[in-house]
């Protein structure tokens, strides 16, 4: 006993210099990874000149709130941004709709061709068709330029349908089969047993689900054309990756001017980052739930 | 043997029968996995269908009555043009650094977070690693343009102040490699990281405890308990990630590159995109599209077999 405790005790030399410099080392990663977030949060309230001549490193100069008056007076941006709630919304529902009623099915050893209909869904993983046949398979079905095409057509993703699965094969048989004795069917033993009981399986899902949904690009970019429909990240990619502020907007740039080119593309960023950054705390809290029980398994 | 062997038929018949009773009974379970189920052969199934359009000169407005079978023409024009090499080079090397740098860098985040003894720095580690993981391709990839603007970019305004020309980086192939290695390094690594984290975790602490007493230092139990312990883990992820080698992002090089950087940063897929989608000639984007699903299929069956035989950890 009294050997143990002296040992946790006594920390030598070397082990606290090891201890500070792992210390030193986490505060260096998080400033590296943290910066370019930060940059752009400290340049979308400083005034241009102070942005384009290289003052704002590490802090607010001139502080003004143009920045943000100038994106959010951008035509189109609140429209792209009602379309992706929208689209996150109604799509993280049909998602649930279709991922956990599916998940519940292939949890189930009764289910007679069980392997087979698992091994149809895992091998989309390893292999799919490719962007022109996919993309020729909504327009056979009529539904390009469609909201029905992004929210019915990505109803469902094989890694989180394999990790609702494999929540649901955690819950006790014993509940499953009292309730089969008690005469209750399988939609009884769905929504009134395993739903309820899946809680945070639903809300990590739930999370990855909204978290792709909002982030979406390719899909929407492709396969919608009519400018009202659009979400926010097809919307974003003409203002901020096209859009690159050039030699001449810094030109424009005077003592006076309250934004710039840049700073406005600063301010939209931020704009279309914040749902994440706020319900990212949450998402992490899940994110390791849901990758444990996944797994590298797959 | 043959006793055993009549009981075991006989009992397979049962289970047929049984099997199908169990079905009638369970209708409901089929009920519920019909939605999904559609949804694989509509979604997911239907298209693999559409490749045999990788064996027409096909048009789209005609479709398949309208467009001449050429068998595996589409195959030789591409694996023969002038564009082959560029392209499956430019995926290879890609994926070489996606391998090369950010492979490792998770794993040894990973092991730094967890000797952290420190819990608040810790935490903070993951948190800011994690987090450019929730931020989209558009974004990321505004953030890159805007930062290596040559006029207003911070890169080039530090670049300026230390003496140096502005550098005009997305423009000039040379530089296209390093800015994607760089970019999905900071993006992925904090994720990539969570699954060395968690097998960290599992590690028994009684093993580093043991350790101790025989007076072993940090740096010893990280090189003969923590290495050792996480070798399935790295084996089976790395594995893996050659498995994917052909797949590279293709969504995030869509919104980087030009065609002056074409030379590094044209890869298999975004190939096949321009085909198809700016040049319309759909049966050729397909074949080169199906080329590269092939082979990665292929890859990743080799490499789960490799990583069944090396670690006992397969994905199937």
């Amino acid at each position: 006993m009294k050997r143990k405790k002296e040992q946790g005790r006594v920390i030598g030399t070397g082990e606290r210099i090891f201890n500070g410099g792992m210390a030193v080392l986490g505060i260096l990663i998080s400033i590296v990874a943290l910066y370019p977030i930060f940059y752009v949060l400290i340049a979308s309230f400083s005034r241009p000149l102070y942005v384009e001549n290289g003052s704002v490193m590490f802090t607010v100069k001139g502080f003004t709130l143009e920045s943000y008056r100038q994106a959010a007076a951008k035509p189109g941006i609140w429209l792209a941004y009602a379309n992706t709630i929208f689209y996150t919304v109604a799509g993280v529902a049909v998602n649930m709709a279709f991922t956990t009623t599916m998940a519940y099915a292939l949890s189930k050893k009764k289910l007679v061709f069980r392997k087979f209909f698992t091994l149809l869904t895992i091998f989309t993983m390893w292999f799919n068709a490719g962007i022109i046949p996919t993309y020729l398979n909504f327009r056979d079905f009529g539904l390009l330029d469609t909201r029905t095409a992004i929210i019915l057509g990505f109803a469902v993703n094989t890694y989180n349908l394999i990790i609702m699965k494999s929540f649901f094969e955690q819950v006790p048989y014993e509940l499953e089969e009292a309730a089969f004795i008690d005469g209750a069917d399988h939609f009884t033993i769905f929504f009134k047993i395993y739903l309820p009981l899946s809680k945070p399986a639903l809300a990590t899902v739930g999370l990855f689900y909204a978290v792709n949904r909002w982030n979406g690009y390719f899909w929407p970019m492709q396969l919608l054309n009519d400018e009202t429909k659009v979400p926010l990240q097809v919307h974003l990619k003409k203002m901020i990756v096209d859009r690159v502020a050039n030699a001449a907007d810094a030109a424009l740039v005077t003592p006076d001017s309250l934004s710039s080119p840049t700073t406005i593309i600063y301010a939209m960023i931020i704009i279309a980052i914040i749902p994440m950054l706020v319900v990212f705390p949450f998402v992490q809290k899940y994110f390791k739930t849901g990758l444990t029980v996944g797994g590298v398994k797959g | 043997m043959q006793k055993l062997g009549k009981p075991e038929g006989e009992k397979k018949g049962h289970t047929i029968k049984s099997g199908i009773k169990s079905m009638g009974k369970n209708y409901q379970l089929y009920l519920l996995l019909l939605p999904g189920l559609l949804w694989f052969l509509a979604f997911a199934y239907r298209p693999m269908a559409g490749l045999r359009i990788a064996f027409y000169d096909y048009n789209i407005f005609r479709g398949f009555d309208g467009s001449t079978f050429v068998g595996m023409k589409n195959f030789v024009d591409f694996l023969t043009g002038r564009d082959f090499l560029r392209v499956f080079k430019n995926t290879l090397m890609i994926s070489f650094w996606q391998i090369v740098v950010c492979f490792p860098v998770p794993i040894l985040l990973a092991i730094c977070v967890t000797e952290m003894k420190n819990k608040a720095i810790s935490k903070l580690t993951q948190t800011a690693t994690l987090l450019p993981h929730f931020i989209s391709v558009v974004v990321v990839c505004g953030m890159v343009v805007n930062f290596l603007s040559p006029s207003t970019g911070i890169i080039n305004l530090i670049l300026t102040k230390l003496g140096f020309e502005p550098v005009y980086f997305m423009v000039q192939p040379q530089y296209f490699r390093g800015i994607y290695t760089g970019m999905t390094l900071w993006q992925n690594a904090g994720f990539n990281a969570l699954v060395f984290i968690a097998a960290i975790m599992g590690i028994d602490p009684q093993l580093y405890e043991a350790a101790t007493v025989d007076g072993a230092g940090r740096f010893q139990k990280i090189r003969h308990i923590t290495i050792p312990a996480i070798m399935p883990t790295v084996v089976t992820m790395f594995v893996l990630n050659v498995g994917k080698m052909v797949k590279v992002g293709y969504e995030a090089i869509l919104l980087l590159y030009q065609p002056s950087t074409y030379a590094t940063a044209d890869v298999i897929a975004t190939y096949s995109y321009r085909l198809g989608f700016e040049n319309g000639n759909y049966g050729l984007a397909t074949a080169v599209g199906m080329f590269e699903a092939v082979i990665a299929l292929v890859l990743v069956t080799l490499s789960n077999w490799i990583s069944r035989k090396l670690t006992d950890t397969a994905l199937w």
